[in-house]
């Protein structure tokens, strides 16, 4: 069989596995979009009518959501960035012979339930906790201030539950770099700093594009830190999605926002795979 | 050139303290930086682990009280969290099978055969990880709303399976890349036929990423929460659990079911890790 038919080999193997994702991911997108147009409301049913207006109404009335869920999403995944690089860097240059046992750290907070470690931090940021009275005692926050039900809670915890898939792919393009290439710049006359800027930084650079999307994407779509960090001042666009299709059931209004959601993300990574080639995207 | 360096330095004068403070501080900013890094992704971690040994006087477990090992001998004080850890555990399994095989298929055809649709493979393969969990979890419900398909383990099932199947193939393929195909022309040569030579030789060579791949699913599955929140119905998972008692008060028998999927799945991680390293040193 692998001799004769050789050419139709690989399409048995990816057939099952293909069909899968397509009736259960490409397929829901569309069906997405179709409830999107709907109107109606939940007792007659919803019925498919090119109800535009579902759109108009995301842009409008829910232009707050959207802005919000951009700016924690892109200041989380800043922070992130800051956060994972000398990590990343550490492991990869520095840790030697435990190289595996320092990523097993950095992806030991994806063993913890999600819910389970949001919540960890309610319990950090709570106002008798050892957090806020530190930050009380050296005045960084007011006596009677607060760090729980906070835009600070929330992009912290967006931040921290995120982190490691910016510091993952950090890693994997640290890790390739030939350090012979680093020694030459230095055999150059490059200070330690100029080898850093000028080699090891753009060399990682596809490492960087990868992690800013794997940590922005789920970031700009989450509502859990939101919901369990926040108040409804700091609701993301997740909030309203879910709770649309959960508690109100309005599902065209629903769609139509996780229909936007996506056409942004999407842009998003058009525009970085144009910049930097399918794929190094994909293999970070 | 680093020694010449240096003995230029010390005939020349002796550095000042502020000099070797800063020299002090320019060596070890790094590992500071990276030990931060660290505590800030295991603290809450440990404050889980730490808040299962919690007596709080209520149900609220969000301040220490004092410790008790009450929580760990009675994990299941509530009926519906011992139904819903089963639930999970269910879902879990059998997803992680039928994503494993249908993954590891996918894996072997992309990295062993050049075919037409290559590119478009790549493609639907990163879309899911890509996408918000919350368009996924949106788009399946619209999918399944609109056929009037009853909401509930069928369809967590489905959408499990679906959003695992691309980091099965990512795992595994990482993993298939330095595999010898040698072997198994080897085998083929010697009379066995496809099948044997998958399951004798195939098989077992890739069996650690196949390991892996299965791993990462299961934890996966169990950490699972948006999309399982939309498709469930009226069902109810270990995570939709803590989300329902988030919202009242989370007793410490979920920070204890929580510490124990940490510890259970750190554990078969780092057996994995040693078993592959046994693995390659009796290879070599």
């Amino acid at each position: 069989m692998l001799h004769r038919n050789r050419w139709l080999t690989p399409y048995l193997l990816l057939g099952p596995g293909l069909a899968w994702l397509a009736v259960f991911f490409i397929v829901p997108l569309f069906y997405l979009g179709y409830t999107s147009l709907q109107a109606g409301d939940i007792l007659t049913g919803y019925t498919f009518q090119w109800a535009w207006e579902n759109y108009s109404d995301a842009f409008t009335l829910y232009r707050p959501h959207f802005l919000r869920s951009l700016q924690y999403a892109g200041v989380a995944t800043v922070i992130a960035f800051f956060i994972s690089y000398p990590l990343a860097y550490w492991i990869a240059f520095r840790a030697g012979r435990w190289k595996n046992l320092f990523l097993l750290l950095v992806i030991a907070p994806f063993f913890v339930t999600y819910l389970i470690r949001t919540i960890a931090w309610k319990t950090i940021l709570a106002d008798q906790g050892p957090v806020v009275d530190f930050l009380r005692t050296v005045q960084l926050v007011s006596d009677d201030g607060r760090l729980l039900a906070t835009t600070t809670a929330v992009v912290a915890g967006i931040t921290y539950n995120y982190l490691p898939f910016m510091a993952l792919p950090l890693y994997v393009s640290l890790e390739q770099i030939d350090h012979r290439l680093i020694e030459a710049a230095q055999d150059l006359y490059a200070s330690r700093v100029q080898a850093f800027f000028r080699v090891t930084f753009p060399l990682a650079l596809p490492g960087v594009f990868a992690g800013t999307l794997l940590t922005f994407i789920p970031a700009a779509g989450d509502f859990i830190n939101a919901e369990l960090l926040g108040t409804p001042r700091q609701q993301m666009i997740g909030n309203v999605i879910q709770s649309k299709f959960k508690e109100i059931a309005d599902y065209p209004q629903a769609a139509a926002l996780s229909f936007v959601l996506m056409a942004m993300i999407l842009l998003a990574i058009v525009a970085y795979t144009r910049l930097i080639g399918t794929e190094r995207t994909m293999a970070g | 050139m680093t020694a010449a360096a240096e003995t230029i330095q010390v005939k020349g004068r002796k550095p000042g303290f502020g000099v070797a403070a800063w020299a002090a501080v320019r060596r070890h900013t790094l590992t500071v930086l990276a030990g931060l890094g660290f505590a800030y992704l295991l603290v809450p971690i440990a404050v889980v682990i730490l808040f299962s040994f919690n007596d709080p006087a209520g149900r609220r477990n969000l301040t220490w009280q004092g410790f008790t090992l009450d929580n760990w001998l009675n994990p299941f004080a509530y009926p519906d969290l011992r139904a819903a850890v089963e639930l999970s555990l269910k879902i879990a399994a059998l997803s992680t099978i039928v994503a494993t095989v249908l993954g590891t298929l996918i894996a072997l055809a992309l990295v062993r055969y050049r075919f037409r649709g290559r590119n478009a493979t790549n493609l639907l393969i990163f879309l899911p990880m890509a996408t918000p969990e919350i368009v996924m979890g949106s788009s399946l419900l619209t999918l399944f709303l609109n056929y009037s398909f009853p909401l509930g383990f069928t369809t967590i099932l489905i959408a499990h399976i679906m959003f695992n199947i691309s980091y099965v193939v990512v795992t595994v393929r990482a993993r298939l890349i330095g595999f010898d195909r040698h072997l198994e022309e080897a085998a083929m040569d010697l009379f066995a036929n496809p099948l044997t030579t998958f399951f004798r030789v195939t098989l077992p060579l890739i069996a650690p990423g196949v390991i892996a791949a299965g791993l990462l699913a299961f934890a996966l599955s169990v950490d699972d929460f948006v999309i399982t929140y939309l498709v469930s119905g009226s069902e109810t998972t270990f995570p939709l659990f803590v989300w329902g008692a988030a919202r009242v008060a989370v007793p410490p028998q979920i920070n204890v079911i929580g510490s124990a999927i940490f510890l259970v799945a750190v554990g078969l991680m780092l057996a994995n890790v040693v078993w592959q390293r046994r693995r390659s040193l009796k290879g070599a």
